[in-house]
């Protein structure tokens, strides 16, 4: 049975493009600080710093929540949204649905969710157009790519 | 190769990190797409970007490169050079295009990540 050692969450503005990547650089110095090895360390906040850039780009709000067990490392990023029409689509590399303004930011090319999932063990996207996303990613801390 | 003697072949200035262009550098990821430097970096690589925004630096201690160069002559605003500062990554900056410095780095052995 799995136990788990830490469970902490952290809202994310919309829109906030100033602000957006706080979260996961709070993110890396927890995990950075428990000792979390280097190649999973970046693996984790990767997926993190998608998931962020993805509700502040797309979501009013979100949270994520960043759950510790002995095993793995869970992800959570729950935002409200548009939500996402076809899943299966916007894993697609070079897929995107980004506005200019987010372009500019350096982000909408097509590459943020196949991130997420290349640097995932688990990625389970769940989301109801209109009403909002949830990314539940695990990322296995026994586990080398 | 060495940060100080890339920094002299592109004809940098260097804007934060003075102090750590000791720096060794054997691979590099050069792109104006964040994801796309998150996709490919693996740690300590040289960052090559016309991004000159937050993003960039965020992006680059999210991947774990060693250094930033902005290219084709854009400079950073304050604020992103004391981030950068703050995260103890080197930020230097060159009038040379992306592809120019890709040529050149990749003649004198460095190579990119795939």
């Amino acid at each position: 049975m799995t136990v788990e050692l830490l469970r902490e969450s952290f809202e994310i503005q919309g829109k906030n493009f100033d602000k957006a990547g706080e979260v996961s650089g709070e993110i890396k110095v927890i995990l950075r600080d428990l000792g979390i090895d280097a190649v999973n360390l970046r693996r984790l906040v990767v997926v993190a710093f998608e998931g962020e850039m993805n509700v502040v780009m797309y979501a009013n709000r979100g949270t994520l929540t960043l759950i510790l067990t002995d095993e793995d490392v869970n992800l959570e990023i729950q935002d409200e949204g548009p939500g996402i029409p076809d899943i299966e689509l916007a894993l697609q590399e070079g897929y995107s649905t980004a506005s200019d303004e987010m372009r500019e930011m350096g982000f909408g090319f097509g590459m943020g969710l196949p991130n997420m999932k290349k640097n995932s063990d688990e990625l389970r996207i769940e989301s109801e157009v209109g009403k909002g996303t949830s990314v539940f990613a695990k990322i296995r801390l026994n586990s080398n790519v | 190769m060495k940060l100080v003697e890339i920094k002299d072949l592109l004809q940098c200035e260097v804007l934060a990190g003075e102090d750590d262009l000791q720096v060794d550098v054997t691979q590099v990821v050069a792109s104006d797409g964040m994801s796309e430097i998150l996709a490919f970096a693996k740690s300590k690589e040289l960052m090559i970007t016309g991004l000159t925004n937050i993003q960039s630096i965020r992006t680059a201690d999210i991947a774990g490169v060693s250094a930033v160069i902005y290219c084709r002559g854009k400079r950073p605003d304050k604020k992103v050079v004391d981030f950068a500062k703050q995260k103890r990554i080197p930020v230097l900056i060159t009038k040379m295009v992306m592809f120019d410095i890709c040529g050149v780095l990749y003649n004198r052995g460095l190579k990119g990540v795939s």
